[in-house]
């Protein structure tokens, strides 16, 4: 009989906590390789036609600045909850509301058009985001609720909810029935950035710029020192004097607003419209990619490219090779598992522990020790 | 002191090393404990004297050396082994469970099958016999530090040990108390058993000790009879070299002074079914004295400090006042900026956060106080003037670390003390709170503490020190009040304060003292 058991290590290396994401990522293509094989796929042709094949030519590209964009925006967001250990799990719900609250001026008032009319939806579209992830926060400091819990089943109140307009109340009336709001009028349409190349837009540079500013603000100014203290050690933040309770509304609002900004970049720029659905999950995938990114804003960058790549992958395994595009989903689960584990890994050892080596009695556990 | 097997000795170490990674906590220590004889084991924190009593009492294995019990070479492996052999251990931090009554803890840790009733009557014949009266029906929640001790004890004498290892077993305790605790010792060594005493007090090792054991850096650095040494002469041993002593120049004209530091009437609900209310507290320090307040552990200190300092506000808004002025409503941040600065008692997760640099530290307490300094326009931190102020108080304060600006968990007990206490001396604040100035601090690092907290007073600030170590009050206090189940005594000038007077008022020797509020406003 053998039991495993972590110990903590004395010290963590500082290489292997940089290494983490790399390792991961190669453990995920193993794993991958290994899953590839048993679907009866050469494993090297698949990862070709996955990893390669979606970017290799310019207006892929677009296409993986198009899905890195949301991605990036939510986790710069989520990385500042993260680090003040408060659990936003809900981003997909804020950026739902970011949307339905954004699309609310091109869909209740088409004729307004104008230069004013897309600076407007961004900021209704952060406000509304903002003030759903207001909710977990009010419960929490309120009522002593788990924001885990209250964030994300929101989420589901979110989805049912924008089913149910663009079903309802939002349907266009000239849309033959379909689940959709009108086509949004041309002022209220992301603009593409090099419309001659690709289909990127806007929502990619107002990506880049959150993650600069939260870098900023994590690095080098009072408030994101507040955020890592409080994160790190409460007690010690309450005896420099920040507010708990404020952090989580601080945490909550920044990361909805963000993920509310997403949620209009997204319904504005590559849709075009509301429809039932309008993520593929962005909100839950970027989990992944603050953690990939070690919930530095500038890791995140990073790591948003590379899960941006896992979505392209998907559609293109599910094209050439007829696999389901659900591939994508089991490469962002394993991805996310493996950082984790080599997070984990870098703080604890394993021990295996013998419990067929003789013990002369088991004895009380007297000491509480030093 | 040579090896003898003739049977004199029950104890015999030999060589015993432990090492954890790097540093060896303890490095080829020898010991002889004879039959019937107290045994110090003197040192100061991190000295090694907690590893070699665990290896005693088989929670850890040496990595070499070797163990003869009676004569015979054995080895511990765990302390249900040590008890077998007949070794007793009183640990320092109790391990008994509050919701259940003193006989229950008992048998819980006999773990023989013997109903609770004849445990509670076999506990109770052996507290009286021993003259520490207990009540085997009690609960452990109702019960005082000095009684927790006593089931320990209880606890540990029913395995009727031949060596009894106690852990600095008077810290907690009344001087009372601890008079009592060395009526026993000294009746359990005239019955033949032997005892442990960990200690770095440095006047009861030298009361009750036969021999003595001294451990600096996990090497012995020489065996004595503590009877014919100075206290000096025991910790120029334990310390390596002259320990400076602190001076306190008198406190002339202290009762004219401006009060900087007034409390009335301050009461508070337990937060915690076992946290201690609050009840009617008054006292009030003035411009250039330095205030003491001990107690027993647990008395509502560590409730005081957070209602001072901020952490938790008051109703009553005049219940604190600051340099004049009410602060009972304002949080921590405001009571800064009125000129008051805390350290509290503990340093890491409280006073600091682990994980940080010793600069961001700084910033911690005081990105308000020093907001134009610090923090630039648009809340932008201004990381060099950090970095400098930093390595100023370093240098003040003799901050001994391994790195430039290390993480605050790297660096020992005492040179973070020394940091956190000269954070806040830094700000020159006119009102200073600390609470357990020097625990867990090495001799030379509270020392300069001690010293730099009178300086500070004797330059015109109003100091309160919270502490359980009453030579340290002793050494540093103008006037001493003690506090008991959340009230606080009229302070006691230190002319007239004795060890035995304050002792009674930590054992709660002045009931209803509420009359005597605001005698002295």
């Amino acid at each position: 009989m053998m039991r495993l058991e972590l110990v903590k290590r004395p010290q963590r290396s500082a290489l292997f906590s940089a290494l983490s994401p790399f390792i991961a990522f190669l453990l995920t293509i193993i794993a991958g390789a290994i899953m590839f094989a048993l679907l009866g796929v050469n494993p090297l042709n698949a990862f070709r036609i996955y990893f390669i094949e979606p970017i290799s030519q310019v207006w892929q590209l677009h296409e993986l600045a198009i899905k890195a964009a949301p991605l990036i925006l939510i986790a710069v967001g989520l990385s500042v909850c993260y680090k003040a250990n408060i659990w936003n799990i809900g981003a997909e719900g804020q950026f739902i509301l970011g949307g339905i609250v954004g699309s609310m001026i091109p869909v209740l008032f088409p004729r307004f058009e104008g230069p004013l009319v897309l600076p407007l939806m961004l900021l209704l579209g952060m406000v509304g985001g903002a003030a759903y992830a207001a909710i977990p926060a009010l419960l929490k400091t309120r009522f002593g609720t788990n924001e885990i819990l209250t964030s994300l089943m929101l989420v589901y109140v979110a989805q049912l909810f924008l089913d149910w307009l663009v079903r309802g109340p939002w349907r266009d009336p000239q849309g033959h029935g379909f689940p959709q709001t009108v086509q949004f009028n041309d002022s209220a349409i992301l603009p593409e950035l090099m419309p001659d190349s690709g289909r990127a837009n806007w929502g990619f540079v107002f990506a880049l710029v959150a993650a600069g500013l939260i870098w900023i603000l994590m690095s080098r100014m009072l408030k994101g020192f507040e955020v890592r203290v409080l994160g790190s050690s409460p007690r010690a933040g309450r005896f420099a004097g920040f507010g708990l309770n404020r952090m989580v509304f601080f945490a909550f609002l920044l990361s909805g607003a963000l993920a509310g900004l997403a949620g209009i970049s997204e319904v504005s720029g590559a849709i075009g419209q509301l429809q039932p659905v309008i993520s593929p999950g962005y909100g839950f995938t970027a989990i992944i990619v603050a953690f990939l990114g070690r919930l530095n804003p500038l890791g995140i960058v990073a790591a948003g490219l590379v899960l941006a790549l896992t979505y392209l992958g998907g559609e293109a395994v599910q094209s050439a090779l007829g696999i389901s595009d659900k591939v994508a989903r089991v490469f962002q689960g394993m991805l996310l598992f493996f950082v984790l584990g080599c997070d984990t890994l870098i703080h604890y050892r394993i021990r295996l522990i013998g419990l067929a080596a003789p013990k002369l009695e088991a004895a009380p556990k007297l000491e509480e020790a030093r | 002191m040579s090896a003898n097997h003739d049977g004199a000795n029950l104890l015999e170490v030999r060589g015993l090393t432990k090492i954890f990674g790097t540093l060896t906590a303890c490095d080829h220590v020898d010991l002889n404990i004879a039959k019937g004889e107290i045994h110090a084991l003197l040192g100061e924190n991190g000295a090694g004297k907690s590893t070699l009593v665990k290896m005693l009492f088989g929670s850890l294995e040496p990595n070499s050396g070797e163990i003869f019990w009676n004569g015979q070479a054995v080895r511990i492996a765990n302390p249900g082994f040590a008890k077998k052999l007949g070794i007793g251990m009183v640990f320092q931090h109790f391990s008994l469970f509050e919701a259940l009554t003193a006989a229950e803890n008992i048998a819980l840790s006999l773990d023989d099958g013997s109903p609770i009733s004849t445990i509670a009557a076999k506990a109770r014949a052996l507290s009286y016999s021993y003259g520490l009266p207990l009540d085997p029906e009690s609960l452990v929640g109702d019960l005082s530090v000095g009684e927790r001790q006593r089931i320990e004890i209880i606890r540990c004498l029913l395995q009727t040990p031949q060596l009894i290892i106690l852990d600095e077993p008077t810290s907690v305790l009344t001087p009372q108390e601890a008079d009592k605790l060395f009526e026993t010792l000294e009746r359990l060594r005239s019955e033949g058993k032997s005892i442990l005493y960990i200690s770095h007090r440095l006047e009861e090792v030298k009361r009750i000790c036969d021999r003595a054991t001294v451990l600096r850096h996990g090497k012995v650095v020489g065996h004595c009879n503590p009877r014919e040494e100075t206290a000096a002469s025991l910790a120029r041993m334990m310390v390596g070299n002259e320990v400076k002593a602190v001076v306190r120049a008198p406190a002339d004209g202290i009762e004219t002074a401006q009060p900087l530091l007034e409390i009335r009437a301050l009461s508070r609900k337990p937060a915690t079914p076992f946290s201690i209310p609050l009840k009617n507290i008054n006292l009030t320090v003035r411009a250039g004295e330095v205030i003491g307040i001990a107690g027993v552990a647990g008395n509502g200190q560590g409730e005081f400090f957070e209602t001072v300092s901020g952490e938790v506000l008051q109703q009553d808004a005049a219940s604190v006042r600051i340099r004049g002025k009410d602060a009972g409503g304002l949080g921590i941040t405001g009571r800064r900026l009125m000129g008051a600065a805390f350290v509290p008692e503990e340093r890491l997760g409280h006073g600091a956060a682990p994980r940080m640099k010793l600069s961001e530290n700084l910033l911690l307490s005081r990105h308000a106080t020093d907001g134009k300094v610090f923090v630039g326009t648009g809340g932008m931190v201004k990381s060099e003037a950090i970095y400098g102020a930093a390595q100023r108080i370093i240098k003040a304060m003799d901050v001994r670390k391994s790195a430039p600006d290390p993480e605050a968990a790297a660096l020992s007990g005492g040179n973070l003390q020394k940091f956190i206490v000269g954070r806040e001396l830094d700000r020159r604040p006119g009102v200073m709170v600390v609470n357990q100035p020097t625990w867990g601090v090495d001799a030379g690092a509270a020392a300069h503490i001690r010293q730099a907290l009178i300086e500070l007073a004797r330059s015109g600030s109003a100091v309160l020190v919270i502490s359980q170590d009453l030579d340290e009050l002793f050494e540093i206090s103008d006037s001493i009040a003690v506090m008991h189940n959340g009230e606080l005594s009229r302070p006691l000038p230190i002319a007239e304060a004795t060890f035995e007077k304050i002792g009674l008022l930590m054992g709660g020797a002045e009931p209803g003292h509420a009359e005597h509020i605001l005698e002295t406003a």
